[in-house]
């Protein structure tokens, strides 16, 4: 699982964001138990406090619920996760496309580059 | 959550210098605060008051009620950014030394974090490496059950994967009730674990706030400010 936080933003809303991620791409289905709050502090390097804040938060959302003892938990209805990764994709993709056009490269001429583009 | 400690209008001086100037600050139970400043900024001279090893010219500070002495070296658990254990000693002789003087010193705790890090207990202190030593101490620290943990430059000068130990150890002993004063100028590297950051300098106060609301409100790191802040 890929904790990495951008240093710019705030911890809180960005953990939910990687909760929502594991969920929407199905590291984590509807009914599993998550990690705990610790675990979570722990891989991603932040405090516990912000993690059980941003889990608090997914839970007014719907995205998880709280079991009394026994842990959190992903909501049946996993739309809103999906729905918070439509949105990153969404304006992670704006923000390429801003980039490059910045570089004056039109649409047409990204989407060769991206077709040509190979990893490595 | 409640108050932990306080300090109100606290001095300190030294001939003509003032190492701290009307330093009024409150800090409250079940936080990790990041105290930061450059160097001189007066981060010493306030974690040696709060420890009760040198005295305020002017103004009060009060610990969970108390003023530092006797009672609050019990609630108290200090790392100095100096090495203090005897060398001598092997690593099992300086946990039964901390068990013998805090009663809220948890043995079990020590040596299973010191044998998980794959240190022989029968080691003498002068023979472990600098980064084992810095990890022998903030374990001497944290195995206590403290209701305040003052750690002063508990990251400088030890390598990335030791100060990700460091991190982790501070993380997986946290706990409600207590809270975590870590002063540093390394900030990056430890940001993302505080709940507080306490920016000091000449002496005073300059911000305290949260970590996120400080990048909400910059948009930029806690280091970014820092450096803004802190700019020659």
């Amino acid at each position: 699982m890929d904790w990495r936080l951008d240093k710019k933003r705030p911890i809180c809303p960005q953990i939910g964001e990687k909760i929502c991620v594991f969920i929407a791409s199905g590291e984590f289905n509807a009914g599993d138990r998550l990690m705990s709050v610790r675990d979570v502090a722990l891989q991603a390097g932040v405090t516990p406090n912000t993690v059980q804040k941003s889990f608090e938060q997914l839970e007014q959302q719907g995205v998880i619920y709280s079991k009394r003892g026994s842990g959190w938990f992903v909501s049946e209805n996993t739309g809103i996760a999906k729905e918070v990764l439509q949105s990153l994709i969404r304006s992670k993709t704006i923000h390429y496309l801003n980039d490059m056009q910045s570089l004056g490269l039109d649409k047409k001429e990204i989407i060769e580059i991206i077709k040509e583009f190979r990893y490595g | 959550m409640g108050e932990l400690f306080r300090c109100d209008s606290l001095c300190k001086d030294y001939g003509s210098v003032k190492a701290l100037n009307q330093l009024s600050l409150s800090v409250a139970s079940g936080k990790i605060i990041g105290l930061l400043g450059p160097n001189g900024a007066g981060k010493t001279t306030l974690i040696k008051i709060i420890n009760g090893l040198l005295q305020p010219s002017y103004g009060t500070v009060l610990i969970d009620g108390k003023q530092p002495g006797v009672d609050t070296k019990k609630i108290v658990s200090y790392l100095p950014d100096v090495n203090y254990l005897n060398n001598w000693m092997t690593v099992e002789q300086i946990v039964f030394m901390f068990a013998d003087f805090y009663e809220d010193f948890r043995t079990d705790l020590a040596f299973e974090m010191i044998s998980r890090l794959g240190i022989d207990r029968k080691q003498r202190l002068k023979s472990l490496s600098k980064g084992n030593k810095e990890k022998v101490s903030l374990i001497l620290v944290m195995s206590r059950k403290a209701k305040l943990y003052v750690l002063d430059e508990p990251i400088a000068g030890v390598d990335p994967a030791t100060r990700d130990y460091i991190i982790s150890t501070i993380i997986n002993n946290y706990n409600p009730e207590a809270s975590v004063l870590i002063s540093t100028h390394l900030i990056s590297d430890i940001e993302s674990i505080l709940d507080e950051v306490i920016f000091i300098k000449n002496g005073g106060i300059v911000l305290h706030d949260t970590v996120d609301h400080i990048r909400e409100e910059h948009n930029m790191s806690v280091d970014d400010l820092f450096r803004e802040v802190f700019k020659w």
